[in-house]
C-alpha cells in the first residue's frame, strides 16, 4: 500500500462497486445454468436440478463464495445508494430545459432499475434461501413439506404455477435487471479502468448481448409454467 | 431573424434568481452567439436597463471563459464548439432561446449567467503540475517519449477546462476534467514521477469541492467542446488504483 493515508473517496467506492458487480454478473451465469434444469429439457432433468441444488447447499467451497455474494450484494447495494445520493445533491439548482446530450437511455435508469432487484431479492430469499436457512416456514403442498434443497424443484414449480403475481414480478424484475445490466456491464469495465481501442467495442457488445440473454434465460421458467400449468 | 430569448437573471451569488424573457427583432445570421447578448445587452443599457453578466474573453474557443447553457446543452447544439464559436445561423428564425448558467453545487452562481468555477484551479493546486526539477531544455534524444503517448498527451492538455462536463454530467461530475489533467502528466516522462500522489491529492479535491460521481453515461464527452475521451476516466481510475495499490 502506498503511505498516503487510506480515504473511501468517490473513486474507491466506484472501483469496490465495479468489482462487486462484476462477481455477481457471474453468478447469474451459473445460477442461470442451474435454473434452466427446472425446465425439461432432458429426461433426468429434475435429479440433475436436485443434485445441482444439494451441491451448491452443501459443498464447502460454494458455502464460502455464498458469503463472499452476499457481501457483494450489500456492499454494491449500499455504495450504489451512497453514490446516488450524492450525485443527485451535486447538481443543486436542477436547469429548466432537460437535457438533451447524447448519452446511454438505460444509464438513466440504473438507480430505479437496482432498487427493484434489490426489492425482489427480498422476496427471492423469502421464498427459497430463508426457507433453506430455516428462518421462514416452507409451504406445504400436496403433503410434501419442503425442508431442505432437495425440495426446491417442487417448491419453485408449486410457486411458478400457482403464484401469478410472484411469476409476474419475476418476469418484471428480470426485465429490470437487463435495463441494468445494459449499461452496468460496460460500465464496471471503464470503471476498472480497462478502456482500449481495440476492445471496449467487443465489451459493449458482449455486455448487450449479456443484458439480453441472461434475463430472458430467467424468464422463460415462470413463462413456461405459466403457460403449460 | 427573429428571437425571443429566456435568460436566467440573478443579481448576486445570494439572490434568488428567475427567468426574463427577451426579444429580438434584428438578428443576423452571421452574428455570433455572444455578439448576439452584446446586442441585447446594448439594447438593455440604452433602455436604463441592468445588461446581463457573462462570461467571457478570447472568443475564439481556446480560453475556456465561456460558459452558457444553452436549450438544454452545455455552448449549445453545435458539436465540438464553444459558446463563442457558436453563430445565429444554427437557430431558427423565431425560435425560443432558453439560457441557464452552468448549474453544479461546486459552480455556484455569482451573477446571471456567470459561475464561479475556481473548483478546477482548486483541483489544479491540488496537483495539477510538476514539481521535480525537470531541469533546462533537453536534447530531444535524451528523453524519448512514444509518438502515440505524446500525441495522447497533446490530445488530454487541449481541455481548456470550461466544465461543460460538469454542466452536461447529470451528477454534475468532473471527472472527465480532472482525467484529462490526470492523463496529460501522467502519460510524459516528466510527469510519471509524481503520477501516484497526483491522481490521489485531485481525486481528494475533486470529492472535497462536491462534484458528483461518474455514472459512466459519457454526456461529457458528447458536450465537451474539445472532443476529450472518456479514455481519459478510464485511465485516471487505473492511475488511482495503481496508485492505491502499490
Amino acid at each position: 500500500m502506498s503511505n498516503q493515508e487510506f480515504t473511501f473517496t468517490s473513486l474507491t467506492k466506484k472501483i469496490t462497486m465495479a468489482i462487486a458487480g462484476l462477481f455477481l454478473i457471474m453468478f447469474l451465469l451459473v445460477h442461470l445454468g442451474i435454473n434452466l434444469l427446472i425446465l425439461p429439457i432432458t429426461e433426468n432433468h429434475k435429479e440433475m436440478f436436485t443434485a445441482a441444488a444439494h451441491f451448491m447447499g452443501t459443498n464447502w467451497i460454494v458455502k464460502a463464495f455464498e458469503v463472499v455474494l452476499m457481501a457483494a450484494i450489500l456492499i454494491h447495494a449500499l455504495l450504489g445508494v451512497i453514490l446516488q445520493i450524492q450525485n443527485w445533491t451535486a447538481r443543486g439548482q436542477a436547469y429548466k430545459v432537460k437535457s438533451k446530450s447524447t448519452t446511454s437511455f438505460m444509464s438513466k435508469y440504473i438507480i430505479y432499475t437496482g432498487v427493484m432487484i434489490f426489492l425482489f431479492l427480498g422476496l427471492h430469499f423469502y421464498h427459497f434461501y430463508f426457507i433453506k436457512l430455516g428462518l421462514v416456514q416452507a409451504p406445504v403442498v400436496a403433503n410434501i413439506a419442503f425442508p431442505q434443497e432437495e425440495h426446491f424443484y417442487e417448491l419453485a414449480v408449486y410457486i411458478f404455477t400457482n403464484q401469478l403475481l410472484y411469476s409476474v414480478l419475476y418476469i418484471v424484475a428480470f426485465i429490470s435487471l437487463g435495463i441494468h445490466l445494459n449499461h452496468a456491464f460496460q460500465s464496471a469495465f471503464q470503471t476498472l479502468g480497462l478502456n482500449h481501442k481495440k476492445y471496449t467495442p467487443t465489451i459493449k457488445f458482449i455486455g448487450k448481448l449479456y443484458s439480453i440473454i441472461i434475463p430472458l434465460g430467467y424468464i422463460i421458467i415462470p413463462l413456461y409454467f405459466m403457460v403449460m400449468g | 431573424m427573429k428571437i425571443t430569448l429566456k435568460i436566467w437573471r440573478q443579481k448576486n451569488a445570494k439572490a434568488k434568481g428567475k427567468f426574463v424573457d427577451y426579444e429580438l427583432n434584428e438578428v443576423s445570421t452571421e452574428m455570433s452567439f455572444l455578439e448576439m447578448l452584446d446586442a441585447l445587452n446594448e439594447k438593455l443599457i440604452i433602455s436604463g436597463g441592468e445588461p446581463i453578466a457573462f462570461e467571457h474573453d478570447c472568443r475564439e474557443g481556446i480560453c475556456g471563459c465561456c460558459s452558457l447553457y444553452i436549450n438544454g446543452q452545455p455552448h449549445g447544439p453545435e458539436e465540438k464548439t464553444t459558446t463563442c464559436e457558436l453563430h445565429m445561423r444554427s437557430f431558427k428564425d423565431g425560435s425560443t432561446i432558453t439560457i441557464e448558467p452552468f448549474r453544479a453545487k461546486a459552480f455556484p452562481v455569482m451573477k446571471d449567467l456567470i459561475v464561479d468555477r475556481n473548483g478546477f484551479d482548486k483541483i489544479m493546486a491540488a496537483g495539477g503540475f510538476v514539481s521535480i526539477d525537470a531541469g533546462s531544455a533537453q536534447d530531444s534524444n535524451s528523453i524519448l517519449i512514444k509518438k502515440k503517448n505524446s500525441d495522447e498527451a497533446f490530445n488530454s492538455a487541449t481541455c481548456i477546462g470550461c466544465g461543460a462536463c460538469v454542466a452536461a454530467c447529470k451528477n454534475a461530475s468532473a471527472m472527465l476534467f480532472v482525467s484529462a489533467k490526470v492523463s496529460q502528466f501522467a502519460l510524459l516522462e516528466q510527469g510519471k514521477v509524481e503520477a501516484k500522489e497526483r491522481v490521489v491529492a485531485m481525486v481528494n479535491k475533486m470529492d472535497d469541492l462536491g462534484f458528483g460521481n461518474c455514472t459512466n453515461t459519457y454526456a461529457c464527452e458528447a458536450e465537451c467542446p474539445k472532443g476529450i475521451s472518456v479514455a481519459n476516466i478510464a485511465r485516471m481510475n487505473r492511475e488511482f488504483l495503481s496508485a492505491k495499490l502499490t
